[in-house]
C-alpha cells in the first residue's frame, strides 16, 4: 500500500472530493498563494502546504483566497453551505476561531435545529491545533473541548494519515458543520494510505492496540505517545488497550465503556487544558456508566491549567510526555484500596 | 533425531507477534506431526498451532498469557535420549540468532498488482520459483489474507500465489461484477504471472471461479481443491449475505462474520476492522451488491457447476465443515467416487482458518499425489 504523509493524505481527500462533487469548494488565507499579490501562484498551498496543487486542477472559482478576516469568510462559508455548496474552510490556527464564535456557535450549529431539520450546513472548518512548534500561546492551543461542548457541531481529531484522509472525506460528505482539527506536528507523519477514496465513520473509536490490564484513551497527537508508552509498559508485563476516539463529537462511549469493563483501569491522555476538557468529560462518563468495573481511580494526563509557554523547555514540559503516561499507568496498576 | 525448535508462527503479512494462550501438551509428553500443541492468539484470530515433527516436548519457554515476536523460541522438541546440556546449548544458540530471524520475519513478502484485462489484480506470491504453482482463490467479501495459515504451509517446495478477486482486497473494481467477468480477470492475472498450469485451491465463491476455469481451460488446472464451495447446489444462507452487506458498524459486522465459524469467538476485533475498512472503500459495497445479485439472485445460487466435477479428468477434492452455516456440506453428497470428500466435524464455513493444520495437511498430500500422477 502507498506510504503518504498526513499532509498528503489530507490533500488526497480534498482532491478526490472536489473531483467527485462540483459543489465542494475550498477557501482560506493564502491557499492560492496570496490574493492580489504578485509572484508565483500556489507557491505554498496554504500556510501548511495542505492545499498545494488544488488551484491548478480546480481553478480560482473553487479555490478561493480570502482576506485575513476569519469572521467574514467563516460566515460566508456557512451561508454558502446553507444554499447548496459544500465549503471546506482552512483556518491557519484554531486559536483564530475566537473571532467567529457567533458564526459557528450561534448560526451554523443552530440552523438544522431552528429550521425544523429543513436546513443543512455541510461546512468543514479545517484548523491546526496543538503545542510543540514554538508558536507561542496564541497559535498553539488545543481547543476541541470548546466545540465539542456545542450541540450541532461535529468535532474530528485524526491521529494518523489513514484516518486523516478517511475522516476528511467523511466530513465533506456530512451534512452538518464539522470542526476538523489537524495537529501541526503530525503533518510529516507517514503511514499507509490507499490511493482511492474511502471513509472512516464518526463515532467509532479505533483500537490501536489491545491489552487486558489497562485502557489508555488518547486523542490526536497523544495517540502516538500513548502507543509508545504502551510498548514500554508491555516490556514490564503491563498490557494496555490504546483507544483513539477519532471524533470527540460524536463520542464512541460504547467502546470506551466496553474496554474499561474489560480492563478495570483507565488513563486518559489529552493535550487540551484540564478543566472542563476532553479528559474530564471522558472520566465523568466512565465514572457514571462503568463505576463498578473500576479497580483504581481514573488518571488524567493533561497539560497544566496554563497558557502554552513559548520557552522551548517549558513548552516541552507542558505537553504530556511518554514518561508521564508511563508513570500514570504504573500508578494505576499499583493502586491498592 | 535432531533437536527441533517450536517458534512463533507468522500468520499473515501484518503479524509481528502473538500471544500464547495455552500449552496443550505437558513437558515430557510425546508429540506427533499435526498434533495441536499450543493455542496462539493474534490480533486477528486465535488458532491451534500444530507440531510439524514428532518427539518429546522437552521445554516450554513461554508461559500462557505471554506475548512473543514472530520467529522467537516457544519450546523445544527432541527425543528422550537428548541430554539437557545439548538442549540448553540449542536454546542459547537459537536465541543468539533470534534478532536476525525477527528482522527476516518483519520483512515478509508483499503483495503486488498485475494486469488483468481492464484493471489489476492484487497478488501475494511466496515460495521458490520451481515446482508446479498453487493458486489460492478466496470467497465472497474476503481477500487473500484468508489464506494466512495455508499459504506459508504450502510454499515449502513450490510457488504459491494468493489472489484478490476483482473488487476485493487490493484489486481494482471492474465496471460490472459477474462470476464470468471475475473468472476472465483471474485467468488474465494468471497469464500476467506466467502461470500456465497450477493446482487451484479455492474457497466458497472462489470455488465457482475455479470450477469455471476447470471447465473452460482444463489444461491450466493441475488439480482442484475446493473448500466449502459454491456452485454445487442452490442453497445458500441468504441472511448471511444480507447481514454482511448491511453491516456498517463493528457490532453488526462481528455478528455477521460469526456465522462463518463454528465458534463465533474466533472473530477478533481486528478481523472485523479489516473487513469494515474494505467495505468503506468507495465503490466496494455497490460492486459486492451487484456480484451478490449476479451469483445469488433471490437468495439462491444461480451457478450449476456439479457437471464439471462429474465429467472432468482433473483430480478433485472437497473439504467441508460439517457445521457450515453458509453453504450446507450436504451438497457434497452424490458426487462421483473420483471426487475425494473430506468433512471436518467441528468446522464451519472457514475450515482453512478454523482447523488450518488439518486442512493444510489434506491440501499438501493431495497436491503432491496429483503431481506424481502426472507425466
Amino acid at each position: 500500500m502507498p506510504q503518504k504523509s498526513y499532509r498528503q493524505a489530507l490533500n488526497d481527500a480534498l482532491r478526490l472530493e472536489m473531483r467527485r462533487d462540483d459543489s465542494v469548494i475550498v477557501l482560506g488565507e493564502d491557499i492560492t498563494g496570496g490574493k492580489g499579490a504578485t509572484g508565483e501562484q500556489d507557491a505554498w498551498g496554504g500556510a501548511f502546504g495542505v492545499t498545494k496543487g488544488l488551484l491548478k486542477e480546480f481553478g480560482e472559482e473553487r479555490v478561493l483566497d480570502t482576506p485575513i478576516t476569519e469572521s467574514a469568510f467563516v460566515g460566508a462559508a456557512a451561508g454558502a453551505a446553507m444554499t447548496g455548496l459544500r465549503p471546506v474552510v482552512e483556518i491557519m490556527f484554531v486559536d483564530f476561531l475566537g473571532v467567529c464564535f457567533d458564526q459557528i456557535i450561534n448560526q451554523a450549529a443552530k440552523f438544522r435545529y431552528m429550521f425544523g431539520g429543513k436546513a443543512v450546513t455541510p461546512m468543514v472548518l479545517r484548523a491546526t491545533y496543538g503545542a510543540g512548534s514554538g508558536s507561542a500561546s496564541q497559535h498553539s492551543q488545543t481547543l476541541y473541548p470548546l466545540f465539542a461542548h456545542i450541540p450541532g457541531l461535529k468535532v474530528v481529531i485524526p491521529s494518523s494519515p489513514y484516518d486523516a484522509k478517511g475522516l476528511l472525506i467523511q466530513s465533506i460528505r456530512d451534512n452538518d458543520p464539522v470542526i476538523f482539527l489537524e495537529n501541526k506536528i503530525l503533518y510529516d507523519e507517514v503511514g499507509e494510505v490507499p490511493d482511492g477514496a474511502y471513509t472512516v465513520p464518526f463515532g467509532e473509536a479505533n483500537f490501536v492496540r489491545e491489552g487486558s490490564d489497562l485502557t489508555i484513551v488518547a486523542l490526536g497527537r497523544m495517540v502516538g505517545r500513548a502507543t509508545a508508552a504502551a510498548a514500554k509498559l508491555a516490556e514490564q508485563g503491563v498490557e494496555c488497550t490504546v483507544l483513539d476516539p477519532r471524533t470527540l463529537s460524536p463520542l464512541d462511549t460504547d467502546s470506551i465503556i466496553e474496554s474499561v469493563e474489560e480492563t478495570g483501569r483507565l488513563v486518559i491522555v489529552d493535550e487540551s487544558y484540564p478543566r472542563c476538557g476532553a479528559a474530564a468529560d471522558i472520566a465523568s462518563i466512565v465514572a457514571e456508566h462503568a463505576f463498578g468495573a473500576l479497580k483504581a481511580p481514573v488518571v488524567k494526563v493533561t497539560p497544566p491549567h496554563s497558557p502554552v509557554p513559548y520557552a522551548p523547555e517549558l513548552e516541552g514540559a507542558f505537553i504530556p510526555s511518554v514518561a508521564r503516561i508511563e508513570a500514570a499507568a504504573q500508578s494505576v496498576m499499583s493502586f491498592r484500596r | 533425531m535432531d533437536i527441533q525448535a517450536v517458534t512463533m508462527p507468522r500468520w499473515g503479512m501484518t503479524m509481528t507477534e502473538g500471544r500464547v494462550n495455552a500449552w496443550l501438551v505437558d513437558v515430557g509428553a510425546a508429540v506427533r506431526p499435526a498434533q495441536e500443541i499450543l493455542e496462539i492468539e493474534t490480533e486477528k484470530i486465535a488458532n491451534a498451532f500444530e507440531s510439524s515433527v514428532s518427539g518429546i516436548l522437552r521445554r516450554k519457554l513461554v508461559e500462557p498469557g505471554q506475548v512473543a515476536p514472530v520467529g522467537s523460541l516457544l519450546g523445544v522438541i527432541a527425543d528422550a535420549g537428548t541430554s539437557d546440556a545439548d538442549i540448553d546449548a540449542f536454546i542459547a544458540s537459537h536465541r543468539a540468532h533470534e534478532g536476525e530471524r525477527a528482522a527476516d520475519a518483519a520483512q515478509g513478502p508483499s503483495a503486488r498488482l498485475v494486469a488483468a484485462l481492464d484493471g489489476q489484480v492484487n497478488v501475494l506470491s511466496v515460495g521458490p520459483e520451481q515446482g508446479t504453482p498453487v493458486v489460492l482463490i478466496h470467497g465472497f467479501g474476503g481477500d487473500l489474507n484468508s489464506w494466512l495459515f495455508t499459504q506459508p504451509a504450502l510454499a515449502g517446495d513450490r510457488p504459491v500465489h494468493a489472489l484478490d478477486l476483482p473488487a476485493h482486497g487490493g484489486s481494482s473494481i471492474p465496471p460490472t461484477m459477474t462470476l464470468e467477468g471475475m473468472t476472465a480477470r483471474v485467468a488474465a492475472a494468471l497469464d500476467s504471472l506466467a502461470v500456465g498450469r497450477a493446482h487451484v485451491v479455492a474457497h466458497s465463491l472462489g470455488a465457482a471461479v475455479a470450477l469455471l476455469l476447470a471447465r473452460d481451460t482444463p489444461g491450466r488446472v493441475a488439480s482442484l481443491s475446493l473448500i466449502a464451495p459454491a456452485g454445487l447446489g442452490a442453497e445458500i444462507n441468504a441472511a448471511y449475505i444480507g447481514d454482511f452487506l448491511a453491516a456498517e458498524r463493528r457490532p453488526q459486522m462481528k455478528q455477521a462474520l460469526g456465522a462463518l465459524f463454528a465458534d463465533p469467538g474466533q472473530v477478533k476485533r481486528e478481523m472485523v476492522d479489516d473487513v469494515l475498512r474494505f467495505m468503506r472503500t468507495d465503490g466496494v459495497p455497490a460492486a459486492l451488491r451487484q456480484l451478490a445479485e449476479d451469483v445469488f439472485p433471490g437468495g439462491h445460487q444461480r451457478m450449476a457447476l456439479r457437471g464439471v466435477l462429474e465429467t472432468t479428468a482433473i483430480p478433485c477434492q472437497l473439504i467441508w465443515g460439517e457445521q457450515d452455516r453458509v453453504i450446507p456440506c450436504t451438497q457434497a453428497a452424490g458426487l462421483p467416487s473420483t471426487v475425494v470428500v473430506h468433512t471436518i466435524a467441528d468446522a464451519g464455513h472457514m475450515p482453512h482458518m478454523e482447523h488450518a493444520g488439518r486442512v493444510t495437511a489434506l491440501l499438501a498430500s493431495f497436491i503432491a499425489a496429483a503431481d506424481n500422477r502426472q507425466p
